[in-house]
């Protein structure tokens, strides 16, 4: 059997960066969720915004964990499998990652160390403070690498020189065409992957009766959000299309499923498409939609995926499915969060059980339909890495095998089933002992050594059940 | 354009990371590689508090190397990674058991055992594979236009089989000689007896590389066999220090064995250095075929010069907080 490492390196990457990001999208909503329930802590002096915080705390100190082990398999996947790729375009990506992995330790060295462990050491200002300056250090962590990322679809600032890319305007680069739209939709989506995560945890300890008060004020203040954010998300997510179609027409054609470049496109709901005849299978649409949304007129042309040569086509199928996978879970979130709204009225939105019952599943759905957009975005540039300028079969390791790149693609993923599945256990206790354990820690036989750097530290809940009952 | 050789200043930056990283994980490393061998689980309980407040910060310079290393010398990133492919992910794979292995021993209870197994595992293989890395740099990679060309087991050589358990050794040595500095009684006494066999072991591996490389690698026989005497210094510097680790375990002092083996692992080091240089990716890329454009080392410089001022007095701190014996049901506050 022939086995392609290019392939497998890109299913490699798809698997071992899928897994890291579910981590940082949580953690970048939750960091600010936190630095709100310190303000309204600050401002009121409730204890209940200060035991809600604790709890949160503990999450957030578990998942950045898990989110550092697996951020640094990402800092060598570029040199083991993309070699090329790297050596190519180390001019830009070099400075921006590193700069990337510097703002994560500036942070941890100075700023998580409080926020998990100083609640009592510091003065309130300065825990306030330290709790906005963590929330402010994702943002700026995901700059740089959304900095990265949208430059390898829209390459700007740089030129060839010598086989590598030379960088002529630092603001060209890092500010390049996509890259306000890209870290817009994806602000926006770890908001709303906080918030749902959030709300659905929140709804789950109503529905079992405990902490009311405390659950019932964070459900409340996370539907509020999710009021504004779910709808802006459409909006951002439509602009971030709009100019996918200016520099990356091929993707969006995916998207729509459209194989011929004509006016009065259809927008689909269902269809299989066959890449090999070129064409879709069982299409139900409605007529001219696609092109009134992306050229703002029934009449308008929209550009289908057969203009391009078959080798510099993305499959379109995967694209075209998980691209409605996306917006159909961000249209239910717009459901629930209307329903949010009109449930309002003598509270009926924390006592409606089957309310509650509904937001416990939603609590993936943010996930998914994150993971879903970045296979439209990475999986529709194919064939290319940086785009229009190298493709994958270019950037890809020279000397790597279909046999090399098969072991550790195995391999990675025994790992992190083994580790993650440990991992995400534990998150599910952590969440078993709730809010109302966040007052008081557990007492373990081992008093443990809390740092900054040792994020599992803060959240003192033992891992297997007391007393032997699993 | 250029006013000043950034590339030197990154060289310097990538070797201080690189010596940074093996002495200050090399020893809870060396915990971790040791962890079977200690007498009982109240002396691993205290070998584990000894490094738990620092492990973490230590691994820092790795990924800050990593890193580095993309940003400045691109061409030692995209060759290295790719000729130790195999030895890059089981490194990984060790250091991510035995991270996890650490935070989880600590609320475990029946399933202990587990993680002890993984955290003695994983730093093994880790200490394994980065030595099998040391073996192959001073082998030298085969090389064509700046590219790796070579198999995925060219890496698995004698000769980095050989480094491979010096570097597990060498971590043992610092693990135990840490060891006794941060314990007392039993396990001190433990640690102890561990340390001359680790150093004799050391010494054999260190002595058989010095002996071998001369012979097959030209330019380093002439770099110390030419008229270069001062840099004997450097060898007879590192055996000073393997004689200070020596006296230190036979007269049972505290701190003084630690500290020579740190000043032992340095030495050899340089001596490393000393031999290869200018070449990063040997027989034949220099630092300066491997630099990335001066404007991109400048832009990440300007970003380092401010933030590593920090992590050091972070780091400083943080041991500065934790000095002194750990000792059993002792918390740290």
């Amino acid at each position: 059997m022939d086995l392609d490492p290019v392939l497998l390196s890109r299913i490699q990457f798809a698997f071992v960066v899928s897994f890291h990001a579910i981590f940082p999208v949580f953690t970048i909503g939750l960091a600010s969720f936190i630095a709100f329930l310190e303000t309204c802590a600050y401002a009121s002096g409730n204890s209940l915004y200060t035991r809600l915080s604790k709890f949160w705390i503990k999450v957030f100190a578990v998942v950045f964990g898990m989110g550092v082990v697996s951020g640094i398999v990402m800092s060598f996947q570029f040199g083991t499998n993309w070699s090329n790729f790297s050596q190519a375009t180390a001019n830009f990506l070099g400075p921006v990652l590193s700069y990337e992995v510097v703002t994560a330790f500036f942070l941890e060295a100075a700023f998580l160390g409080i926020l998990l462990f100083g609640r009592d050491r510091v003065p309130a200002g300065i825990y306030l403070f330290a709790s906005f300056m963590v929330a402010i250090g994702t943002f700026i962590s995901s700059f740089w690498i959304l900095s990265a990322n949208s430059w390898m679809h829209t390459p700007a600032g740089t030129v060839m020189e010598n086989g590598m890319h030379q960088v002529v305007s630092w603001s060209e680069a890092i500010f390049n065409p996509s890259f306000w739209y890209r870290f817009t939709h994806m602000g926006l989506a770890s908001f709303l992957t906080g918030g749902f995560v959030v709300a659905s945890l929140s709804a789950w300890f109503l529905l079992k009766g405990r902490e009311v008060e405390a659950n019932r004020r964070a459900l409340s203040m996370c539907l509020w959000l999710l009021l504004v954010i779910a709808p802006a998300q459409l909006w951002v997510g439509d602009l971030h299309g709009l100019n996918t179609l200016k520099h990356q027409p091929t993707k969006v054609a995916a998207m729509e499923g459209n194989w011929e470049t004509s006016s009065n496109v259809p927008l689909l709901l269902f269809a299989w498409p066959d890449q090999q005849a070129q064409t879709n299978h069982w299409e139900i649409g409605i007529p001219g939609l696609a092109s009134l949304i992306l050229k703002h007129d029934t009449e308008g042309v929209v550009p289908g995926v057969s203009a391009v040569p078959r080798d510099e086509q993305p499959p379109v199928g995967i694209v075209f499915w998980s691209f409605r996978v996306m917006v159909g879970l961000g249209m239910l979130m717009i459901l629930f969060a209307i329903a949010g709204l009109l449930l309002r009225p003598g509270g009926r939105y924390w006592r409606s059980r089957w309310f509650l019952k509904g937001l416990v599943p939603m609590g993936v759905a943010p996930f998914v339909a994150v993971l879903a957009g970045w296979f439209v975005t990475e999986i529709g540039r194919a064939p290319w890495l940086v785009y229009g300028q190298m493709t994958q079969a270019e950037g890809v390791t020279p000397s790597l095998t279909g046999g090399m790149a098969l072991f550790t693609l195995i391999g990675y993923m025994v790992v992190y089933a083994l580790v993650f599945t440990a991992g995400l256990y534990y998150l599910g206790r952590l969440f078993e002992s709730g809010v109302e354990d966040a007052g008081h820690d557990h007492n373990l036989d081992h008093e443990e050594v809390e740092r900054a750097k040792r994020p599992f530290s803060a959240a003192h809940v033992p891992l297997e059940h007391e007393g032997g009952s699993v | 354009m250029e006013p000043f050789d950034l590339t030197l200043i990154w060289a310097a930056i990538i070797a201080f990371g690189v010596i940074m990283y093996v002495l200050m994980d090399g020893f809870d490393l060396g915990v971790g590689i040791l962890f079977p061998l200690a007498p009982d689980e109240e002396s691993r309980d205290l070998m584990m508090n000894s490094v738990a407040p620092v492990w973490d910060g230590n691994e820092t310079w790795l990924v800050l190397g990593g890193a580095g290393l993309l940003a400045a010398f691109p061409m030692v990133y995209s060759i290295m990674l790719p000729a130790l492919y195999l030895g890059v992910f089981l490194m990984l794979s060790g250091l991510i058991f035995r991270g996890i292995a650490f935070e989880f021993r600590f609320k475990a209870n029946r399933s202990r055992y587990l993680w002890n197994i993984a955290f003695a595992g994983g730093s093994t293989l880790a200490a394994f594979a980065q030595g099998m890395v040391v073996g192959k740099y001073i082998e030298g990679i085969n090389t064509a236009n700046g590219v790796f060309v070579g198999g995925p087991l060219d890496f698995v050589t004698p000769f980095t089989l050989l480094t491979g358990v010096g570097l597990v050794a060498g971590y043992a040595l610092l693990g135990s000689t840490w060891t006794v500095m941060k314990t007392e009684g039993a396990t001190q006494a433990w640690a102890r007896r561990m340390a001359k066999p680790l150093l004799l072991v050391v010494l054999a591996v260190f002595g058989i590389i010095s002996l071998w490389t001369p012979f097959v690698d030209e330019s380093v026989r002439e770099r110390w066999f030419s008229n270069l005497h001062l840099i004997w210094v450097l060898p007879a510097l590192a055996l000073f220090f393997a004689w200070r680790i020596w006296h230190g375990i036979t007269h049972k002092r505290e701190g003084s064995p630690f500290v020579a083996t740190m000043g032992l692992f340095v030495f050899t080091y340089l001596g490393l250095l000393v031999s290869k240089w200018p070449y990063v990716v040997p027989p034949e890329i220099t630092l300066y075929d491997a630099a990335s454009a001066w404007e991109s080392q400048l832009f990440l410089l300007l970003g380092l010069l401010f933030v590593i001022p920090i992590v050091l007095t972070y780091t400083a701190w943080t041991y500065w907080v934790f000095r002194g014996k750990v000792r059993a049901g002792d918390g740290y506050h």
